[in-house]
């Protein structure tokens, strides 16, 4: 798994649905050996799978607790309940009840993460899977995940890990410096937090994230951007790059399919921009749902009224998953139409994604037109930008973070 | 034999089959769910005796309760004349029966020890095998906090939580729910017992039969907005729960009428009640209304005037669930009060 990730790194492709790949404990201690990593170093692993409690309730209660970091972001309350500001929802959760999230729980008062090092899921992925396609090109990331989300989208494809609890899947523990360790073994310039929802991770993303600076390795996060201003610019205030998955552009969407809300995601785009952060939004095509031309039209005006025509938009292909398998996949001609839209509308750089070899995931001058990055599946098979981030043929300003 | 306690309390009492009560292979029908059509009937036994002199339920007087209890839910059918008649119209031998019980609150508003073993004599003398009982909740952990001894395995009681074996690897859904359901549920029982508590709830209003059911899947925590409403009733529609539920005693021995779900013993009452019902949303709402007496008693808003009326019960009700009744016109409430 991880090893055979190290000794392809040069070429690594994809199926064309995006799955990700399990890495097991075992290789993921045995690939950490391999990078010279003494097991010692590493931490004991502590792995929660329903199994491993059929032992004393002691041990269960010890490894457990290794995990359990008392959260940022919330108010304690009357009566020991809690209000959590993390993300919009502002759950009021009682004495041992949890959020929303289900990975942080009122304990007697006070508020816990208990997914602080607890990963579920590390993998090195291509940056062009995140999709991130204007940060470091060609480049991998390492990437990381816990359980739990804020939102209960009906069509995740990380379903099995965002709406599970902790202690219902295996995790191993990896406290942020050997995240940051372990990516600059692999030679990944990034570390990616990814695959669940890293809002309700924030604390250990914090932590990594100035582990991995410390260590010269730089932090992207893949988020649905549901989360509080102020948690915001903590949190994604570490962040070297962002890509928000904007689900559509209606509240009735994001109530029935997302069970979130839209405009909360509409503030922390802008409050990314003004921050200065290099974002990337992502919009999942799905059939009859949130495909309509009033709707895709409204998306692209409002990005480029508020963001700029300059930011990367991605309208990617739905696949039936979840709770969501009644619906076909994304015709391509739906995507392309929506691409047209987004084009029409003055956007500069408008992707399809999850249809590999399609030309529109390529990256294209916005003034000549000529190919400036050419991609096969996730991988960047040539880059022409040139270093100080010009197209080589006009000398246009090709906005992105291009070269490590 | 299966000591359900923990190793300060009495040992539980086996009934061996052999030279017992003889058992017909019972050809009754199986107990039929209420009807929205027909009345729904709720007993409520009450013994203000049920602490003896002392705090702690005593298990004599909570096997007489549940008798008279069982007796009531069927008094309408002359043909069950005997608990264990009542017990025989709902269960037969070679079920494998599970009791869902409620401890996540701790041992100050858990579904009472001496309740489930009272339950289990009932089942054991009416031919159900020791080990064709599994006592369960969602956690090993609450579970013996709670003071229950887990027993995994044998030819005891069964008694353990959904965290030693999982959840379904598949979802099962309906409307706004979808869910991996508890194996214990699915591979370990032919029906169940339902054994709530009797609680306030700081969102839910009033936690009580259905929403127990948040203890069998494996994502409760999605399902708390909006006061979970529709997700409780949604969530009774799963065909593992609706069909295999067939009677829910709830645990009033204690109850609580002011911040649940955690236990808060100076909102707690001694209600020394069993509320027995083959109805959950008839159940819950008899229960509800007993919450409110005891609010109104201690000079509290009601759940309304608090903005966290329990709508899930009325929910659970409607065309589209039926699950039960709500109406009080529709809910015969039997009382039992056995000091007399």
């Amino acid at each position: 798994m991880l090893c055979e990730f190290v000794q392809r790194q040069g070429g690594l492709t994809r199926a064309n649905r995006p799955e990700r790949t399990q890495l097991d404990r075992r290789s993921f201690v045995m690939c950490a050996l391999a990078s010279g990593v003494a097991l010692g170093e590493l931490g004991t692993p502590a792995v929660a799978s329903p199994s491993s409690l059929s032992s004393q309730s002691g041990p269960q209660a010890q490894s457990d607790a290794q995990f359990v970091v008392e959260a940022k972001f919330y108010d304690k309350l009357q009566n020991k309940k809690i209000k959590c500001k993390l993300c919009p929802r502002e759950c009021n959760v009682g004495d041992k009840e949890r959020g929303y999230c289900g990975v942080r729980e009122n304990r007697g008062g006070v508020y816990y993460t208990l997914v602080h090092s607890r990963v579920c899921a590390a993998h090195i992925d291509p940056i062009e899977k995140k999709p991130l396609f204007h940060y470091l090109p060609g480049t991998v990331a390492f990437s990381i995940a816990t359980a739990g989300c804020n939102v209960n989208c009906k069509f995740c494809q990380n379903w099995d890990i965002s709406q599970s609890r902790p202690e219902q899947i295996p995790a191993d523990y990896a406290p942020p410096q050997r995240i940051a360790a372990l990516a600059r073994q692999n030679n990944c310039p990034t570390i990616a937090y990814t695959y669940s929802e890293p809002v309700v991770f924030s604390e250990f993303l914090m932590d990594t994230a100035d582990a991995g600076h410390e260590a010269g390795v730089r932090s992207i996060v893949v988020s649905n951007g549901y989360i509080q201003q102020d948690a915001l610019k903590q949190a994604y205030g570490k962040m070297d790059a962002v890509k928000i998955d904007l689900k559509s552009f209606t509240e009735s969407y994001y109530e029935k399919v997302v069970t979130g809300q839209l405009k909360p995601v509409l503030d922390t785009l802008v409050t990314l921009r003004k921050m200065g952060k290099w974002t990337e939004i992502v919009y999942l095509v799905v059939p009859t749902l949130n495909d309509s031309d009033t709707e895709l039209r409204g998306l692209a005006q409002w990005v480029k009224a508020n963001l700029g025509a300059d930011v990367p938009l991605h309208f990617t292909q739905f696949h039936p998953e979840y709770l969501l398998k009644n619906l076909p996949i994304t015709p391509v001609p739906t995507l392309e139409r929506a691409k047209a839209i987004a084009d029409a509308e003055g956007l500069h750089y408008v992707y399809i994604g999850n249809v590999p070899g399609h030309p529109a995931q390529n990256t294209y001058c916005p003034q000549c037109r000529k190919m400036l990055v050419e991609r096969l599946g996730f991988t960047a098979s040539s880059l022409l930008i040139r270093k100080d981030g010009t197209c080589p043929f006009c000398r246009h300003q090709i906005p992105g973070i291009w070269h490590v | 034999m299966t000591d359900l306690h923990s190793a300060t309390r009495r040992d539980f009492l086996r009934r061996s089959l052999a030279g017992a009560v003889a058992l017909a292979a019972s050809r009754e029908p199986r107990a039929q769910q209420a009807s929205l059509i027909s009345r729904s009937r709720v007993v409520v036994a009450h013994d203000p005796l049920l602490r003896g002199t002392g705090s702690t339920v005593d298990a004599g007087r909570i096997q007489v309760l549940l008798d008279r209890a069982m007796l009531a839910l069927f008094s309408h059918d002359r043909s069950i004349d005997t608990p264990l008649a009542a017990w025989r119209r709902l269960v037969r031998p070679g079920d494998r029966i599970g009791l869902k019980v409620n401890t996540l609150g701790g041992r100050g508003i858990a579904s009472n020890l001496e309740l489930i073993e009272a339950i289990c004599e009932g089942l054991q003398q009416v031919g159900i095998k020791a080990g064709d009982i599994v006592v369960w909740d969602r956690d090993s952990q609450e579970m013996e906090r709670a003071g229950f001894r887990l027993s995994l395995g044998g030819s005891r009681v069964q008694c353990y939580g959904t965290d030693r074996v999982g959840y379904e690897d598949d979802l099962t859904a309906y409307g706004s729910v979808g869910s991996r359901l508890s194996r214990i549920l699915t591979r370990s029982t032919d029906l169940f017992i339902n054994v709530p508590v009797l609680k306030d709830h700081d969102g839910a209003g009033v936690t009580i039969a259905l929403k127990n059911m948040y203890g069998v899947i494996h994502n409760p925590n999605k399902y708390h907005p909006n006061g979970c409403d529709p997700y409780v009733a949604d969530l009774n529609m799963l065909p593992e729960i609706r069909s295999r539920m067939r009677l829910t005693i709830c645990d009033a021995t204690t109850a609580m009428y002011e911040g649940g779900p955690a236990f808060k013993p100076e909102h707690s009452w001694q209600c020394n009640s069993l509320l027995v019902s083959q109805d959950p949303v008839a159940l819950d709402a008899t229960g509800w209304r007993m919450i409110e007496r005891k609010r109104a008693e201690m000079d509290l808003k009601t759940l309304e005037a608090e903005q966290r009326s329990p709508r899930y019960i009325m929910t659970a009700a409607d065309r589209e669930h039926r699950l039960g009744n709500c109406d009080p016109s529709r809910i015969e409430v039997v009382e039992i009060n056995a000091a007399v």
